[in-house]
């Protein structure tokens, strides 16, 4: 013998192992045995063979890596006695499963053993073929089975049959080839047979309908004779639980009972005398009575029933649900659940135990009973029921309030008759478990809002209230926002207020404060904080006085590590800050949300996480989509083209990048020669025009203001208080411009450009404070008899001007003088006082569909700029 | 049917596991991870089902062990407490008052009662006393066949003496 192979016997590694007294000391232990066994492996050791094998299986009950053991399972299977075979199945179930291809090479080995004389080997690999085998397997040792199925030995026909059902799964297409010898399994004394015969029956009749109706044909007969005669028998100490006669064959009979009774009147009624035997005759103060009651009350829902056995079997489940057993209550809300089909009345009575087992201490029972009140809901009930449910959803346990609020959502939405009713449960469920709520149920709940013009001012201002005492809920934070932002003057000025609403007074700034606390909480997460950015735009639109506050809190969120906050913290305090004008239309209230269309996106989107995202565009998405426009033009010039374009330096910077070139071509080189430069259409003018014209394509919002503008523009020739006077009319709301108390130096227009087709002149304002801004409005003239069409205005200037291009009024400049375009440029001198302005512009039109590009340098700013 | 049987004692430690569908090693480290977490903190008296992915799992407690079974949903969950009873009392006849440390160091034997009573899943023998009979007969063949063994080594022993 071998000294060295794994000298432990079994029971001292187990002892070993339990010794352990930290994971690190057992993985050593196990390292230890597995390489001792590996080493054995492959010196081949016969001897220790099984014992090596024994010890690999409880390695791998342990969770280690076993796999290398796999080939001994098969060795020991090869082998001819009956301990090494015990033990090679054993391990070959234990290690392997279906789906190793190592499994394959067992196959030979099976079909030997099935043939063998040894009955106990053959029912080792009837065990083990039925326990783990493969379809490919289940083809090729179907017929041994089958013919295993006749076999004397009740033993190893009872194995047999239990070995068929698992082929019959792997491949229903073998079912017809069992039918005839499994009806004849029926027809035995021995219990065992009887039971593994009867479901093989029950399987053959899921694979195949063909078998269904073979078995109902020759098998009902001798099937209700089976239960009569095993419910019927005396006394047998043998197969006796609890003073019933064994009542696994009891309750394989009765389910194969309702396989072949379903849907057939026939053999249902044949059925019916035994049925209410069973049913009434089954002690039930035991759990194998109760467990044989059930079946038979599944059997009876299931199949053909008299009405008088239906009324037998919910009284049954009456008393199952009124037992103090927790099993027994949890197996009759199960059971009512498919009562519910048959017999709805007869399980509404029970709707207030149903109810009381929704607040059980027990979670299964909970999720059992809730699933089963969600069925019992309909329009008459429907108002008791879900104020049972969220009075409970207040007290229930943290982990059940996901699924109680999922499902009274769900009742909220199906059943909801009027708005008002759905608005106040929805308020009540955020309130109570906003936390819990999904998203598209609080988008959905924005839908309907928006759908009730009449419930908007009731709806925010329930909201503000609800938001007092519960702002820790997210999804009521985030609707409480939205109604907010959208509807702040209903809950200010009191408007469309319901009867049973008492009176409350909100100020303008109350509002703010709630978004401001919506803000600032720590546990609002982006999409929340964002909302409240967007609310608080709308407000200050809403409530003028507010602004400069919600600049303020805007503002602290300029430097968030949040791209998304930080982007409109900073969009929002410009638009605030410098585009009163246009903030008033960029933040109209939402257009009426459509309803059918969310509904049918909500519907058609089976998945909720990633619709719900989808859905949201629609509400929370969309104030950032109006906003587009401001995005484009409050983005200033990408730095580095200022820097190319730099006019101040003589020296052109060496054409080392491409785009240097491009600009160099375009703006400096072709100066000379203005003929020349039509534009090629070469991707550097391309590249320009894409990154001078952002925001500059009509601008469809702006236009009450550009006629503002253009209203004034006949004074703008003047060098007088013209362009001031334009800025206080776009200021239309006295918010932060404490314009009139400071004196502002005028400065003159000039003529920007004039060519014998077109004329620019530039007009100039400065903020108060801010010597270095100027902002221009430039108009221009089209002096030609030709309508101009696609006309673009850009503009270069040097490295030390800062140059913002905000959209142009049109697009299209009249012919003759007839109507001009206007735009405002904002210029910030970073050398103000030392170096004058300087600008080059380039002018590309389109007359009579042909290109036409103008371009000039401007040195004849006023001074002081 | 049965898709699992898993024996897990108080601490968590596993001492059988038979899985009659397929789950590779890594989902049944994860079923047994999920499950003893699950099931070892429900208090007593909460009723002995367990919802878990679709499936129901029926459990019972004998002394420091954990008895579970893993059906479909639309099994009878009554039925399959018998069945892990059954299995009980057979073991306990076998090993004379059962106790944990005799499923561990005898887990084989445990196994081969085991598949003495189910297959496939589904029950196979109702009769305590057939199981036990069958068992015994296989055991006295092992016992057999070493006794044999030891007397051919013997005889190959004092031959070579």
């Amino acid at each position: 013998m071998n000294p060295f192979s794994s000298g432990t016997r079994l029971r001292d590694m187990i002892r070993a192992i339990r010794a352990c007294k930290t994971a690190a000391e057992e993985r050593a232990v196990v390292r230890k045995e597995c390489a001792a066994i590996r080493a054995a492996i492959s010196e081949n050791d016969q001897d220790y063979r099984h014992r090596n094998l024994a010890k690999l299986m409880f390695i791998h009950m342990l969770g280690y890596p076993t796999h290398f053991g796999q080939m001994e399972c098969l060795k020991l299977i090869a082998s001819a006695g009956f301990p090494e075979k015990r033990i090679g199945y054993l391990g070959l179930m234990l290690l392997l499963d279906e789906r190793q291809e190592v499994l394959m090479l067992v196959t030979n080995s099976l079909k030997q053993d099935l043939n063998h004389s040894n009955q106990y080997i053959v029912g080792l690999a009837l065990c083990a073929l039925g326990n783990i085998c493969s379809a490919e397997m289940a083809r090729d040792l179907a017929p041994e089975v089958e013919r295993l199925l006749q076999t004397r030995d009740p033993n190893i026909r009872k194995k047999a049959a239990l070995c068929s059902i698992r082929i019959i799964r792997k491949v229903p297409d073998l079912a017809e080839n069992f039918m005839g010898p499994a009806a004849s399994l029926l027809k035995e004394k021995h219990h065992g047979v009887l039971i593994a015969g009867v479901q093989l029956c029950t399987d053959l009749c899921k694979a195949s309908t063909d078998a269904l109706e073979y078995l109902r044909k020759n098998c009902t007969e001798g099937l209700v004779r089976i239960l009569r005669d095993v419910s019927n028998s005396p006394y047998a100490p043998e197969y006796d639980i609890a003073g019933i006669t064994d009542p696994f064959l009891h309750i394989r009979a009765l389910r194969l009972m309702r396989m072949l009774g379903q849907g057939d009147a026939d053999s249902s009624e044949y059925m019916n005398d035994i049925l209410a035997q069973v049913a009434t005759k089954t002690e039930s103060n035991k759990n194998a009575g109760n467990a044989i009651l059930y079946e038979c009350v599944e059997t009876i829902m299931g199949i053909e029933a008299t009405s008088g056995l239906r009324v037998l079997a919910i009284n049954i489940l009456g008393r199952f649900l009124s037992n103090r057993d927790n099993n027994i209550r949890y197996v009759a809300l199960n059971m009512l659940m498919k009562a519910v089909t048959v017999d709805f009345q007869a399980v509404q009575r029970h709707r207030t135990t149903i109810l009381e087992c929704v607040k059980d201490s027990d979670a299964s029972i909970r999720k059992r009973a809730l699933e089963l009140v969600f069925l019992l809901v309909n329009d008459n009930n429907v108002k008791s029921l879900t104020k049972e449910l969220i009075d409970y959803l207040e007290v229930s346990d943290q982990d059940f309030k996901g699924d109680l609020t999922a499902k009274i959502c769900s009742i909220v939405e199906k059943f909801s008759q009027e708005k008002l009713w759905y608005i106040d449960q929805m308020f009540k469920v955020l309130s109570l478990a906003g936390n819990y709520v999904k998203d598209d149920v609080w988008h959905a709940l924005i839908v309907m809002i928006s759908n009730a013009p009449d419930l908007q001012g009731y709806s925010v201002r329930s909201l503000y209230k609800a938001f007092q005492t519960s702002n820790e809920q997210e999804s009521l934070v985030r609707v409480t926002v939205w109604c907010i932002g959208e509807y702040g003057e209903m809950l200010v000025n009191n408007v469309g207020v319901l009867e049973m609403e008492e009176p409350m007074t909100v100020t303008e700034s109350d509002a703010v404060d709630v978004v401001e606390v919506a803000l600032k909480r720590h546990s609002s997460d982006i999409k929340t904080r964002a909302m409240s950015l967007v609310a608080l735009l709308k407000i200050s639109s809403r409530f003028p006085p507010t602004s400069e506050r919600i600049r303020e809190i805007v503002m602290q969120h300029k430097e968030n590590v949040e791209l998304e906050l930080q982007q409109r913290s900073i969009e929002f305090n410009s638009i605030i800050q410098r585009h009163q004008n246009i903030k008033s239309s960029l933040v109209e209230r939402m257009p009426v949300l459509d309803e059918s269309t969310y509904i049918g996106k909500r519907v058609g989107s089976s998945q909720a996480t990633l619709p719900a995202d989808k859905s949201s565009r629609p509400t929370s998405g969309s104030p950032g989509a109006s906003l587009k426009l401001p995005n484009g033009v409050a983005k200033p010039p990408p730095a580095p083209l200022v820097d190319l374009l730099d006019l101040s330096s003589d020296d052109v910077p060496a054409p080392t990048s491409s785009a240097t070139d491009f600009l160099h071509d375009l703006l400096g080189g072709d100066l000379m020669s203005p003929s020349s430069s039509a534009p090629s259409g070469g991707a550097g003018t391309d590249i320009l025009m894409d990154l001078l014209s952002i925001g500059s394509p009509s601008a469809p919002t702006d236009v009450s203001i550009r006629n503002t503008i253009s209203s004034n523009q006949g004074n703008a020739g003047e060098p007088k208080t013209a362009p001031a006077s334009v800025m206080d009319l776009l200021d239309g709301l006295p918010s932060n411009s404490s314009l009139p108390g400071d004196k502002n130096p005028i400065y003159p227009s000039i003529t920007a450009f004039e060519s014998s087709t077109l004329k620019v002149t530039f007009s100039f304002t400065k903020q108060p404070g801010k010597p270095q801004n100027t902002m221009i409005q430039a108009t221009f003239t089209n002096l030609s008899s030709n309508t101009y069409t696609d006309f673009i205005f850009q503009a270069a200037v040097p490295k030390f001007i800062q140059l913002r291009l905000d959209p142009a009024s049109s697009s299209t400049l009249p012919a003759s003088g007839n109507g001009t375009i206007t735009q405002m440029l904002s210029v910030t001198n970073s050398q103000h006082g030392q170096k004058a302005l300087a600008m080059r512009l380039r002018i590309v039109y389109k007359v009579n569909d042909q290109d036409k590009m103008e371009q000039g340098q401007i040195n004849n700013f006023p001074p002081g700029l | 049917m049965i898709h699992f049987v898993i024996l897990i004692s108080r601490q968590g430690k596993v001492r059988l596991t038979k899985w009659y569908s397929p789950y590779s090693q890594k989902e049944r480290t994860k079923v047994i991870r999920e499950l003893s977490g699950l099931i070892l903190t429900r208090a007593p008296k909460l009723c002995n089902f367990v919802e878990w992915k679709g499936y129901k799992v029926v459990y019972r407690r004998y002394a420091s062990l954990y008895f579970c079974m893993g059906i479909d949903a639309d099994d009878n969950e009554l039925e399959i407490l018998e069945i892990i009873h059954h299995f009980v009392e057979i073991l306990d006849r076998y090993f004379g008052s059962v106790c944990e440390l005799d499923l561990i160091f005898n887990f084989h034997k445990a196994y081969y009662i085991l598949d003495e009573i189910l297959i496939a899943g589904e029950l196979q023998e109702s009769s305590k006393k057939t199981v036990a009979r069958l068992i015994a007969a296989q055991d006295s063949l092992v016992e057999t066949a070493q006794e044999q063994a030891n007397s051919i080594s013997n005889m190959i022993a004092q031959a070579t003496k």
